[in-house]
């Protein structure tokens, strides 16, 4: 094997693997997108031909329509999903950080042989499985559950709580689920803080607090959007946990989308939610992208 | 700037020799621990107005530790620090009228070389006409004024020195801790900005206190030296007596060259003592007594910039030894010279090449003579 | 950043990890419970576990599961390899700027698009959907993860070390196989084990390309999770988390004494 046809071959082999498997998926996504839905298997039509040819082309194309964007327009369910994604992404982002930033402060400032004993606690409930961290917070949150027990037992309430099935629960869920993607960023952000800079500022006459304002949190800033990115992203189409703790009132794209391919069968519909969802998400995207090349940018 | 002499010869500036004199920072028996391990064992010192004081030492002696005290960062575990008169152990260092230079300069990298020197004025709630006035002083003093839009990486590293220098000078301190301020700096750089400190502490009127290891640029630089040496003291004085009259061996050989000659003192009169160092050679006669008695051990100290090489005898020379030259050291301007005594020790001597290389006196296993004065050397103490 | 450690730090640390920790711990705990209802104590038990073990529907859901993901981790690893050699080795080619987002954007791509792209495209050639296809879904989507975690190994290699190898009479091939290998190692091994528990973790990619006959256990825990709580669920999450806690555990126990063993030689060689 030469030099050349080797090369070849390296970048071939994972280059064809993308392509097929997820490059063309995107363009029949698409294409479904535009076609109408069809009592037959595959459930919509028109279906691409081959052996039609180039007649049969004509017709294919003919037979695509933007019909299902306009319903996606029309029905006020789809447009409310997007947006009820975007708010509850948005709100647990927030909580996430809320509850993020103190954990990965107190990781940066601890001594620092222990920090890689906390780094792997962190980071081993993300190995172990997503839907059992979801599942675990049903028997906490249920009417009958661990919380309302605990706050039952010490008078604060005397009737339990609806959480579960609650939108409340899917941001409890989402934090839960997401925090160490928030806490990692900010804790690598906030332990490359040179200790002399907080000392350079109480020396020139900062207190401890007016420090952290004026120079940690500022110098945290890119850990913070990291973080927060990556929260966000994957919160807006997430399923699971809308689906497990969430209630019949808890709509998010993801619900929605499964809902209409599994249980309508409306794979066209379902396509076009997808690329709508994919167009609304190709912001933060690149924003992300762009933020991560000037951390590096600046690192150099 | 200006590179300006060394010392003025005008007025002598020795307040320390002066009991009236009241000094800016005294430490009365301060001791430091962390933990089981003792840093500062029971130290007193004075700093006075006006001084450009070094603490001077090898790393982990303690000297670090003295300059965070002062700048409130450290709590002595023993003893008072005072400023002023006051003392000042529980004033945290935000409200104490002392400022640090840090040694990796500490920049705030998300603010502009403006926002930089600003800062602690702000924090201090200056009206905003003053803060830019000083801003502009400060930055017109240390020559950055076209550089205020800058932030901190897009400097070299001289260009930030002195940005950190102009914000530990922006708030007019009583005292600036200056922490390894040219340790980032190289060679050339760094004597250059040597002078430049000098001329701005002079200008300014401040007590300036250094932390260093560079014995070079401690005497460049100060007033006076503090000798450090595991949690001690060594010794406190001007850079003239610490190289001419270093009280130990530690100083002795911590600062500048030396030649040690181990011996024993066979006779001592008023202004002489003999000092009796290797089977069939002479005693050597030192003019110092340094408070040695007859027959102790003691130890000669002797620069090798003191000691003259020469090919034939010399006369009319207090001290004077045969050796063979066992290596040659040339650095330019000088050479020094590595000659083997009888007994086997190596001695340094040190000429100026005043002469072109080629034309070199000695070389290598050339006979010579090494000789020098009577005061030319220190007794030091076993 | 200077170690400060106060009580505000400590409170936080310990309320996070609370957080983090509880809910997994109640879990545990009740897997051992007597009782069917999961949330109140009723004596130590393991009759659960002994109840999932004759459950053949979870047992066959286990094995596929485990077939599947032994199968893709160990491609996904392979290809990943292939791809971060690829970024960081091969310099330009066309296409370049098409590969780099082809390897970034699974990682960022809802998991339900990525299972209805890859389902439609099954369905558009026609290939019958099982095992297979959750192979090969998985395989796409966790070579992409394998490729960043060898990737940002990579970057750091010392590129002296192939040249050396060059130089004493290897082929670009042989010091690739003697020398690159076999120091990129412990990043291959945690691409492995990070591509095997994503495939062990995946319910909605799966559920998308599965078919008939293929159920994976994520799909099985699901559908009954669905109908409620019930202890056998517990006592499977317990056996799950224990194994993959177990492993990391254990690997990260064998990088850091390995890591303390290289130390304490150069300390050794040193003196």
């Amino acid at each position: 094997m030469d030099r050349k046809s080797g090369r070849f071959l390296l970048i071939g082999i994972p280059y064809l693997w993308l392509g097929l498997l997820f490059l063309v998926p995107f363009f029949i996504v698409l294409k479904i997108s535009l076609s109408d839905i069809a009592v037959a298997i595959p459930p919509y039509t028109p279906t691409f031909d081959l052996g039609a040819g180039w007649s049969g082309f004509i017709q294919f194309l003919s037979g695509l329509d933007f019909e299902n964007y306009i319903w996606l327009i029309e029905d006020d369910l789809y447009i409310n999903s997007y947006l009820s994604s975007l708010k509850i992404a948005f709100f647990s982002t927030l909580f996430a950080l809320l509850v993020g930033y103190p954990i990965a402060y107190a990781m940066a400032k601890a001594p620092s042989e222990w920090r890689p004993t906390l780094l792997m606690l962190i980071i081993l409930p993300f190995w172990t499985s997503f839907l059992i961290r979801v599942y675990a917070w049903i028997g906490i949150l249920k009417p009958e559950g661990f919380l309302n027990q605990f706050l039952m037992m010490l008078g604060i309430i005397d009737e339990p709580l609806q959480i579960i099935n609650t939108d409340t629960a899917v941001y409890i869920g989402i934090v839960y689920s997401y925090l160490p993607f928030m806490v990692l960023p900010l804790y690598s952000a906030l332990e490359k803080l040179d200790g002399a800079l907080l000392e350079a500022a109480e020396d020139l006459g900062c207190t401890a607090i007016q420090a952290f304002w004026k120079v940690t949190f500022p110098l945290s800033m890119p850990g913070i959007v990291a973080g927060c990115f990556l929260v966000f992203i994957p919160a807006i189409g997430e399923f699971v946990i809308p689906d497990l703790l969430g209630g019949s009132d808890t709509i998010m794209i993801g619900k929605t989308l499964w809902a209409d391919f599994f249980s309508n069968r409306d794979w066209p519909l379902a396509s076009a939610v997808a690329v709508v969802l994919l167009l609304l998400l190709i912001v933060p995207i690149v924003l992300f992208q762009r933020q991560q090349e000037r951390a590096q940018e600046a690192e150099k | 700037m200006n590179i300006s002499p060394n010392k003025k010869p005008s007025a002598r500036f020795a307040p320390w020799e002066d009991p009236a004199q009241k000094p800016l920072v005294r430490f009365g028996n301060v001791t430091k621990r962390f933990g089981s391990f003792t840093a500062i064992d029971n130290i007193s010192l004075d700093i006075y107005e006006r001084e450009f004081f070094a603490l001077l030492g090898p790393s982990g002696c303690g000297k670090t530790t003295m300059m965070r005290m002062l700048a409130g960062f450290e709590k002595p575990s023993e003893g008072t620090i005072s400023l002023g008169g006051e003392d000042i152990a529980d004033i945290p260092p935000y409200k104490r009228p002392v400022n640090m230079m840090f040694q990796s300069y500490a920049l705030f990298p998300h603010m502009t070389v403006e926002a930089n020197i600003a800062f602690g004025l702000k924090q201090d709630k200056w009206p905003k006409q003053q803060i830019s006035e000083r801003v502009e002083e400060m930055l017109s003093l240390v020559q950055l004024t076209k550089f205020a839009k800058r932030k901190p990486h897009q400097l070299s590293g001289g260009q930030r020195q002195r940005v950190a220098l102009a914000r530990s000078l922006a708030k007019k301190p009583k005292l600036l801790l200056l922490d390894e301020p040219l340790g980032a700096l190289d060679k050339k750089l760094r004597e250059k900005t040597q002078f430049e400190l000098m001329d701005i502490q002079e200008k300014l009127g401040m007590t300036f206190v250094i932390v260093t290891h560079d014995q070079e640029e401690a005497m460049t630089v100060a007033s006076r030296i503090a000798v450090m040496d595991d949690g001690k003291l060594i010794q406190v004085a001007t850079p003239e007596v610490i190289y001419e009259y270093p009280n130990c061996r530690y100083v002795a050989d911590f600062i500048g060259d030396v030649n040690l000659v181990e011996g024993r003192i066979s006779s001592k009169t008023e202004e002489m003592v003999k000092l009796a160092w290797a089977e069939g050679q002479g005693d050597i006669d030192i003019s110092n007594k340094n408070g040695c008695a007859a027959g102790e051990n003691a130890c000669l100290a002797i620069r090798p910039e003191k000691v003259h090489v020469t090919r034939e005898e010399p006369q009319d020379v207090d001290n004077k030894i045969r050796g063979v030259i066992h290596d040659i050291a040339y650095i330019g301007n000088l050479s020094t010279y590595y000659v083997k005594l009888g007994n086997g020790q190596i001695f340094r001597a040190q000429e100026s090449n005043r002469r072109r290389l080629a034309n070199r006196e000695f070389t290598w296993d050339d006979q010579v003579w090494l000789s020098w004065r009577n005061t030319a050397g220190v007794l030091l103490q076993k | 950043m200077n170690s400060r450690f106060t009580w505000f730090n400590a409170t936080s640390l310990t309320l996070g990890f609370v957080f983090l920790y509880l809910p997994i711990l109640l879990l545990v705990i009740f897997s051992f419970n007597e009782s069917r209802l999961v949330t109140v104590w009723a004596g130590f038990s393991t009759k659960w576990y002994v109840e999932l073990f004759q459950d053949e529907a979870f047992l066959d859901a286990a094995l596929v599961t485990l077939r599947v993901a032994l199968l893709s981790a160990t491609v996904a690893t392979i290809l990943g390899t292939l791809a971060a050699v690829v970024m960081i080795r091969a310099g330009r080619f066309r296409g370049r700027t098409l590969f780099s987002g082809m390897i970034y954007a699974p990682l960022v791509m809802p998991e339900v698009i990525t299972g209805l792209s890859l389902l439609l495209l099954f369905v558009a050639i026609g290939i019958d959907r099982g095992f297979w296809t959750i192979t090969i879904a998985h395989i796409t989507f966790s070579m992409c993860y394998a490729a960043v975690v060898v990737s940002s190994r990579m970057v750091t290699f010392d590129t002296s070390l192939e040249e050396a190898a060059t130089d004493l009479g290897c082929t670009p091939f042989q010091s690739f196989i003697k020398v690159t290998l076999p120091i990129m190692a412990p990043a291959i091994v945690s691409a492995w084990l990070l591509a095997f528990t994503l495939s062990l973790d995946d319910l909605v990619i799966a559920s998308f390309t599965s078919g008939p006959g293929a159920t994976t256990l994520p799909m099985k825990i699901y559908s009954q999770v669905r109908l409620g709580v019930t202890p056998q669920i517990n006592a499977l999450s317990t056996i799950l988390i224990s194994v993959v806690t177990l492993g990391v555990l254990t690997a990260s126990f064998l990088t850091r004494r390995a890591e303390t063993k290289r130390k304490a030689d150069e300390l050794l060689a040193g003196s």
